[in-house]
């Protein structure tokens, strides 16, 4: 990474990697290495990279196949999972197209039922997921883990050893230091950048193929950015605002627009655009390799988890790291899980953390943008 | 110094001036018609014809088209300004705002003279003044007319909350030959419940709870919600302003 560029360029260049990759993933197919495409968070990407394939992310985020999906799936389904199948059924997106196999989990019902359609026309695997967290569930979890490695195996033709996946639990783990140190320099009142362009590196390093190259270039950007605040360049003091609730990307990013555009400053995001996927490292010395992975996915606080307390671990931890004054959360229409536990988060917040929070309930349209700013100016003005 | 209000809402546009010392000068409501920026222009010529001049002084804008609004200092919006200007008409500082809107409903809840929690509901008109006009339109009344009939009425519901289906319901209801005054009722009912179920699920509980927008001077209506919510509901002639006062207030408050 070119680091002599002022730091808005930067950021560009983050905001611009998905598109960028879309060209290096059809170099790497074209020298052989494998791809293997998922929608989530509890995907165990080590399995796949020691199998030597590389990985992407699917989850889409615009709103332009969702007619196409609607012709296989009901209207009131989450737009996240509406515009994937369409973009899968489409063919409109090269990262699916490239993709040897989708690794799907049986999350949300959904995802899990849109995956068996998709099963029709694509290579899918599906993991099953448990439902909670509990020690008796752990054993099941990583026999899923081990079977995706079994099939990853004869599908590509190769070995995966255990050197291979503790290298790779290694190299994730560098990377996922190097985003936590990268994200905390929100930590800092006032803030030294804006939530947004915190959000194009969060979100553009996910499609940077070039993995062991992440943590040396995510310390560079940390230390340049530490270096200027140092030296006085900084956001003057704005209500600084957490973003909770489903994955954002893309047309959803209004949400962020809506607060930093209205007076706020987004400092963290506890969803899996941001923290939530972050968060947990993989035990590196665990006897059981894959014991240790499999725990450390199915920690992740997710509201398809019954009961979920890692999600008020994890936000609970954040508001107090990030000095937050106020949580916003961004539900997906028709996601039950997330949005029925809104109701849990607020009591959460309001009442053991003792700060407002508001939920939104957005889709992929740019419909209720003038709505959305309303509100949350709104919400901005009282914690004035 | 006069401190003024805009209140740009989607189907009336508002206007309030304040004294220095807190005395409702002036107010004013037109309706909006298609253009929010017009509505805008045509306050400012009725302020300035009443001897009140937006641009000498402090002018902040709110409602929904707030935006349009050239002379405004400043945009405040409609959330802060209904408490505002509701927590001033009513002398409290501690209770729930009920505004029943033409394109929204908000539930506000303040406590300390300052806004805790609010809800609005989402993308949809049940439940707002617009689903009240268009019902009133099916009736060949206006929603004044609606809320007097509805006072003689009683015996039916609709189920629908969508607006669109209860139109048909309605259509069907007059077909069969069910009295207006029970359609009236019936379609009173019918925001009274939706409100209070957004009203229930922001848990307001007890305490002072009032009723401001255009649809305050409704008497059946607030007795239907007092009814439901099983507490008093309370409203003020001027409570459609509450937005606009509100503004005023916003600009006060800047400058001192
Ligand atoms: S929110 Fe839950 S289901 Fe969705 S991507 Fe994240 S972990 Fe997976
Ligand atoms: S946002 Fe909710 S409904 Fe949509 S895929 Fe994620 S968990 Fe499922």
């Amino acid at each position: 990474m070119n680091l002599v560029q002022e730091l808005p360029e930067v950021f560009e260049t983050f905001a611009e990697q998905r598109r960028n990759s879309f060209l290096t993933v059809k170099k790497i197919k074209e020298q052989g290495i494998p791809v293997v495409g998922s929608y989530c968070t509890y995907f165990p990407t080590e399995i796949a990279m020691a199998a030597g394939a590389a990985t992407v992310s699917l989850c889409s985020t615009s709103d332009e196949t969702i007619s196409a999906a609607e012709e296989d799936l009901p209207k009131n389904l989450c737009p996240l999972i509406k515009s994937s199948y369409g973009f899968a059924k489409t063919d409109k997106c090269p990262f699916f197209y490239f993709s040897d196999v989708v690794v799907g989990e049986s999350t949300c019902d959904g995802k899990k039922k849109m995956y068996e359609l998709m099963g029709e026309f694509k290579n899918v695997f599906i993991m099953e997921l448990p439902n909670s967290q509990r020690d008796a569930v752990l054993p099941m979890w990583k026999d899923e883990i081990l079977r995706l490695k079994a099939y990853l195996e004869e599908l590509f033709g190769v070995e995966i050893t255990e050197e291979k996946v503790r290298e790779a639990v290694k190299l994730n783990n560098d990377i996922r230091r190097a985003m936590k140190n990268f994200y905390s320099v929100m930590q800092h009142e006032p803030a030294p950048i804006k939530g947004g362009d915190l959000f194009k590196v969060l979100y553009g390093t996910g499609f940077n193929f070039n993995r062991k190259q992440i943590p040396a270039d995510l310390a560079a950007l940390t230390e340049k950015i530490e270096k200027e605040y140092a030296d006085g360049k900084m956001l003057d003091s704005r209500p600084r605002i957490l973003i909770t609730g489903c994955p954002i990307g893309g047309v959803t990013e209004k949400v962020i627009r809506a607060v930093e555009d209205n007076g706020g400053v987004v400092v963290a995001f506890e969803n899996c655009s941001g923290a939530k996927s972050q968060d947990r490292l993989v035990d590196e010395e665990a006897e059981d390799i894959y014991e240790a992975i499999a725990r450390r996915y199915l920690d992740i606080g997710c509201s398809v988890m019954t009961p979920n307390p890692n999600r008020l671990e994890l936000m609970g931890r954040l508001i107090d790291e990030y000095q937050v004054d106020g949580v916003v959360e961004m539900t997906l229409q028709a996601c039950h899980t997330y949005n029925i536990e809104s109701s849990t988060i607020r009591k959460y917040v309001t009442t053991e953390k003792n700060i407002p929070y508001m939920s939104v309930e957005t889709d992929y349209s740019q419909q209720d943008v003038g709505q959305l700013n309303t509100r949350i100016t709104a919400f901005l003005e009282m914690l004035e | 110094m006069n401190y003024i209000g805009i209140d740009i809402g989607s189907t009336t546009a508002k206007t309030a001036v304040l004294s220095e010392d807190g005395t409702l000068l002036f107010r004013k409501v037109i309706p909006t018609g298609w253009s929010s920026k017009e509505a805008s222009q045509n306050l400012k010529e009725l302020l300035e014809a009443n001897g009140f001049s937006p641009e000498a002084c402090p002018c902040v804008a709110t409602g929904y088209g707030r935006v349009s609004v050239p002379y405004a200092k400043r945009q405040v919006t409609e959330i802060t300004c209904h408490a505002r200007g509701a927590m001033w008409l009513h002398e409290f500082s501690e209770g729930t705002i009920i505004d029943i809107g033409g394109q929204d409903t908000k539930i506000i809840q303040v406590a300390g003279g300052t806004v805790q929690n609010f809800l609005m509901n989402d993308k949809c008109s049940a439940g707002t003044g617009r689903f009240l006009e268009v019902m009133a339109r099916a009736l060949e009344t206006d929603t004044a007319g609606l809320c007097e009939l509805s006072a003689k009425g009683g015996g039916v519901t609709i189920s629908s909350m969508c607006t669109v289906f209860a139109e048909t319901e309605i259509i069907s209801l007059v077909g069969r030959g069910e009295k207006r005054e029970n359609i009236a009722y019936a379609v009173l009912d019918s925001i009274a419940d939706k409100v209070a179920a957004q009203a229930k699920k922001m848990r307001i509980g007890e305490g002072f709870l009032c009723l401001t927008g255009g649809l305050c001077e409704c008497e059946e209506l607030k007795a239907s919600l007092a009814d439901k919510l099983g507490q008093e509901v309370i409203s003020h002639p001027d409570g459609r302003f509450a937005g606009a006062i509100g503004a005023a207030l916003s600009g006060m408050k800047r400058r001192r």
